[in-house]
């Protein structure tokens, strides 16, 4: 446990800050997360992804639970999560990090902000859309478009 | 446009935790038969991993890493069982309740069985003492030094005499001879059951000792039979089943 907290703590801990926006909080996100793992060691299928992506999705679901106060919504168990790089090395997260910042520079700012805002904000396209009084179908194209826009730049 | 295609906005959002009600509701169940889409939404969380990178840098501080390995150790983990458990791990737990359910069964099987051994165990003793009866009936009959002495009116020498006691319901029959003169060479007597209707039956043969005492005891009879006399003639020692004239004995029931 101490080896994977060394490995993957940082990636857990910094998405749970960047949506509480407060360490106390992250703190708990990320004591919840690893004693999630720790307790139940089956809900992760490493023969179904990579431990590195999969933590951080759930870091994010539940900073996003917590923010918006409301009860779990997925099974854990039932996340899958499919991706190239596993985020376990330094380096590794540091080629990654740079790859996904130049690529987030590059989409329009319209579909970043769609998109952060779904992702770090835990806000429904009905809400972005009320606040940005863009139409709900422009909303959700931004969002799926800024997600498959970070695949393409790992798929090469 | 496909279903696929429809979905894959629907799919974005439902990734990121954004689809509720009805949308969520029909995504889920076209999830459940769409292998395409479930590897789309895969594919999608990959993507929400790596705009988690977006903001990686901040360190969490030291507290926390001590703070895990506290409650981690205060806390055993679960015996590292899968969260799925393989249905062969159930057939313990099965064997388990067959087992119990087996072990009632026989406990109250056992119940039984040993009221009936009571039973049976009472029956017996109740036989044994008739049997016992019985036997001391029988050996005061047939023991070779019991004085057998027949009553005659005076002055008639001895006559060979026979007593038939038949059960006709159980078919079972007892006769008891005396004073009976030896049979030729090559001969023994042969009892015949007369019945009411039809040809007389085979029941018993039988040689006289040297006392001229003879026993038939229970001869192999059809039960049920109503005899109307028994009768006692000399047949070869193979038994007949018609019986040779003359009739040396008879006697019709009483």
């Amino acid at each position: 446990m101490a080896t994977l907290y060394d490995r993957y703590s940082a990636v857990v801990y910094s998405v749970a800050l960047r949506v509480l926006g407060e360490t106390g909080a992250a703190e708990d996100v990320l004591q919840e997360v690893f004693m999630q793992l720790w307790r139940n060691p089956g809900v992760f299928d490493s023969g179904r992804g990579k431990l590195g992506p999969w933590l951080a999705v759930i870091a994010r679901n539940r900073a996003i639970d917590a923010v918006r106060k409301r009860r779990p919504e997925t099974d854990i168990d039932d996340v899958i999560v499919s991706v190239q790089p596993d985020m376990a090395s330094e380096a590794d997260r540091a080629i990654a990090m740079e790859k996904v910042r130049s690529t987030l520079g590059a989409i329009p700012a319209a579909q970043r902000a769609a998109l952060e805002m779904a992702y770090f904000e835990g806000l429904s396209h009905s809400e972005i859309a009320a606040k940005t009084g863009e139409p709900l179908g422009t909303i959700k194209t931004r969002i799926r478009a800024g997600l498959v826009a970070l695949r393409k730049a790992f798929a090469t | 446009m496909s279903a696929h295609e429809q979905f894959a906005e629907d799919l974005a959002l439902y990734a990121l935790g954004a689809l509720a009600g009805e949308e969520r509701a029909e995504l889920e169940r076209h999830l459940d038969g769409c292998s395409q889409c479930r590897q789309e939404l895969e594919a999608l969380r990959g993507d929400m991993s790596l705009l988690a990178l977006s903001v990686a840098g901040p360190k969490p501080p030291a507290r926390s890493r001590q703070r895990l390995m506290m409650a981690v150790s205060r806390e055993p983990r679960r015996s590292a069982a899968p969260a799925r458990r393989p249905w062969w791990m159930l057939v313990p737990s099965f064997a388990a309740i067959a087992l119990a359910i087996a072990v009632f069964a026989l406990w109250s099987q056992n119940g039984g069985l040993k009221e009936r051994i009571a039973t049976l165990e009472k029956q017996s003793a109740a036989q044994q003492g008739e049997l016992q009866k019985a036997h001391e009936v029988v050996a005061t009959l047939t023991a070779t030094d019991a004085m057998t002495v027949t009553l005659v009116a005076a002055k008639t020498p001895p006559q060979p005499q026979g007593k038939v006691m038949y059960v006709r319901d159980r078919g079972s029959l007892i006769f008891l001879a005396s004073n009976m003169p030896m049979p030729p060479a090559q001969k023994m007597y042969e009892l015949w059951l007369i019945p009411m209707k039809g040809a007389p039956m085979p029941a018993g043969m039988f040689k006289p000792d040297a006392r001229g005492s003879a026993m038939v005891m229970n001869p192999p009879m059809p039960p049920g039979t109503e005899a109307k006399a028994f009768a006692v003639t000399v047949e070869p020692e193979s038994g007949s089943s018609v019986p040779t004239m003359p009739i040396v004995m008879m006697g019709e029931g009483e």
